[in-house]
């Protein structure tokens, strides 16, 4: 393949040269395991000090409330599996939200399974939870709410400050997976009283497999992990200090540059979805129109099946991720998708381009010219579309 | 994932189409599950396919499939037409991976919903066909 267009920035981001810089010499330089004794420890100790200050910066937090882990999916694990272990006299009640990425959701499968219960709050056509309805669900025995911060298919962004305050008006733990939003918009820790909150180092060009969950001084949770003092006792395992070092390198270049970065990825994206929606029939954008992730646009094309979208686009080198089913193994679309109302059949349709700072506008003018032309195609093919024009016909001819 | 024959049929499907006045066409699958097949099919007084057409909602594995069953019916008699069975459909796309066998089956399905389409039309019996349960048509 020539020449890759890269628009799956949810799923992962190129690692900035900055941030392989910064971690190269901690590899076979300064390779020394931080917690021992001797001097060569300590320059590892220092480089993870400045890290972890760097990383709490970015949500303005303090540096000894951020516990590195080994990313998202461990953050989000962690924090909910200890907040209810270390509140369960108080109570076995968690609320959380249908569009959760799966690390969210089936961990509280997992507790309810073993005798907590969950509501799930339901969104509206947005992707954005009703406050009413996550205050009348907050019971006496609720000790957990955990939204996220901004969905990770449809990239709306959640009203995470008023959440914060109902839970803390109310007396409960409130964890935030800012997975996708961390590095990306601002993020205020005490201003938007959040406890606990989970993020990555991969989806803000830092490395991969190097994660954090920030726990608010205060907040009494268990481990995750035991065997080790690391992480002041509660992350066990010898620290990826390169991992670490890289993901504070990218939190200090994503503070640094977040509002030119915001500006660019905003001013495509609406040139990205200004043409589609334009000169696509039968489309619609998912998510909210404003209050949503910078680099995110999510659309639905009717009659035709996301799959199908996606070999198309991969055979022109373009990435780009989808809702469908086919596209997971699974039988039904993405729950998110339907979470928002949309039918099967037009879940099934969808398309998630995200962006980086380093697309460009001929880049999306070529995805955008070619998805006419592949969208054209699919339908040709589709008994739906056969099926939806000739009821159009009938219905002219009646008028006639 | 996909073989190069799978390819090749998503990127150049055969017998896209409609048939006007077909002898026989079949629907199957459902929207909610992502797959819907319509093949429709023009037999002639011998009782031989003399052309067939597809139309695909689905994924990649669906349209190749789709694509191929049309082909391997195309020229055979309608009691002939049972031998294309979804493992032979796989076979001619050099297999599916296993989570899109279902696919094979739905086209397999829908070549019989069409041939059952045409029997009942023609108050004909075709042995060893049964009455589709997954027509939507």
């Amino acid at each position: 393949m020539d020449k890759i267009i890269y628009l799956d920035n949810a799923a992962t981001t190129k690692m900035s040269e900055e941030v392989l810089n910064a971690m190269l010499p901690y590899f076979r330089e300064t390779y020394s395991n931080p917690s021992a004794i001797y001097t060569f420890a300590g320059e590892a100790q220092k480089a993870v000090d400045t890290a972890r200050a760097q990383v709490a910066k970015l949500m303005k937090a303090n540096a000894e409330e951020i516990y590195f882990t080994g990313g998202g999916s461990e953050s989000d694990n962690w924090a909910i599996k200890a907040a209810a272990e270390a509140y369960r006299e108080k109570g076995r009640h968690i609320i959380t939200s249908k569009i959760e990425h799966h690390a969210v959701l089936h961990t509280c499968q997992y507790l309810e399974k073993q005798g907590w219960e969950v509501t799930y709050l339901d969104v509206d056509e947005n992707g954005t939870i009703s406050l009413d309805e996550l205050r009348t669900s907050i019971r006496p025995d609720t000790v957990l709410i955990s939204v996220m911060t901004a969905n990770n298919e449809i990239g709306t962004i959640e009203p995470v400050a008023e959440i914060g305050k109902i839970a803390r008006e109310n007396g409960v733990l409130f964890h935030t997976d800012a997975v996708q939003a961390y590095g990306h918009i601002p993020l205020d820790a005490e201003a938007m009283n959040i406890d606990l909150l989970s993020a990555s180092g991969h989806k803000l060009n830092g490395p991969k497999g190097v994660g954090m969950l920030y726990i608010r001084k205060g907040v009494r949770i268990h481990p995750l992990l035991h065997g080790g003092a690391q992480e002041r006792n509660r992350r066990a395992g010898t620290l990826n200090v390169a991992g670490i070092v890289g993901f504070g390198k990218a939190a200090a270049l994503a503070e640094a540059y977040m509002e030119e970065k915001t500006a660019r990825e905003t001013a495509l994206r609406e040139h990205l979805i200004k043409r589609i929606l334009a000169e696509i029939p039968f489309c619609r954008l998912n998510g909210h129109r404003t209050s949503r992730l910078p680099n995110n646009a999510n659309f639905s094309f009717r009659f035709i099946e996301g799959e199908s979208m996606l070999i198309m686009l991969d055979q022109l080198g373009i990435c780009a991720s989808s809702g469908s089913a086919c596209t997971s193994g699974a039988l039904d679309p993405s729950h998110v998708l339907l979470a928002i109302g949309l039918p099967h059949e037009i879940a099934h349709g969808s398309l998630r381009l995200t962006l980086s700072d380093e697309t460009t506008t001929k880049e999306l003018d070529f995805v955008v010219d070619e998805l006419v032309k592949i969208v054209g195609r699919l339908r040709e093919m589709s008994p739906l579309y056969e099926d939806f024009m000739k009821s159009q016909e009938e219905k002219g001819n009646t008028n006639v | 994932m996909y073989s190069e024959k799978v390819m090749d049929h998503f990127n150049h499907p055969r017998n896209v189409g409609e048939i006007e006045e077909p002898s026989g066409v079949g629907t199957v699958g459902n929207a909610k599950c992502g797959d819907i097949m319509r093949i429709y099919l023009d037999i002639d007084e011998q009782g031989v396919i003399q052309d067939a057409k597809f139309k695909t909602f689905g994924c990649g594995a669906a349209v190749a499939t789709s694509s191929m069953a049309t082909e391997l019916v195309k020229g055979k008699t309608v009691q002939e037409a049972l031998t294309v069975t979804n493992k032979a459909v796989m076979e001619a796309l050099d297999g599916l991976p296993p989570v899109k066998v279902h696919c094979s089956l739905l086209a397999e399905e829908a070549i019989h919903a069409a041939l059952w389409d045409y029997a009942q039309k023609h108050h004909i019996v075709i042995d060893g066909l049964k009455e589709p349960v997954a027509d939507i048509g």
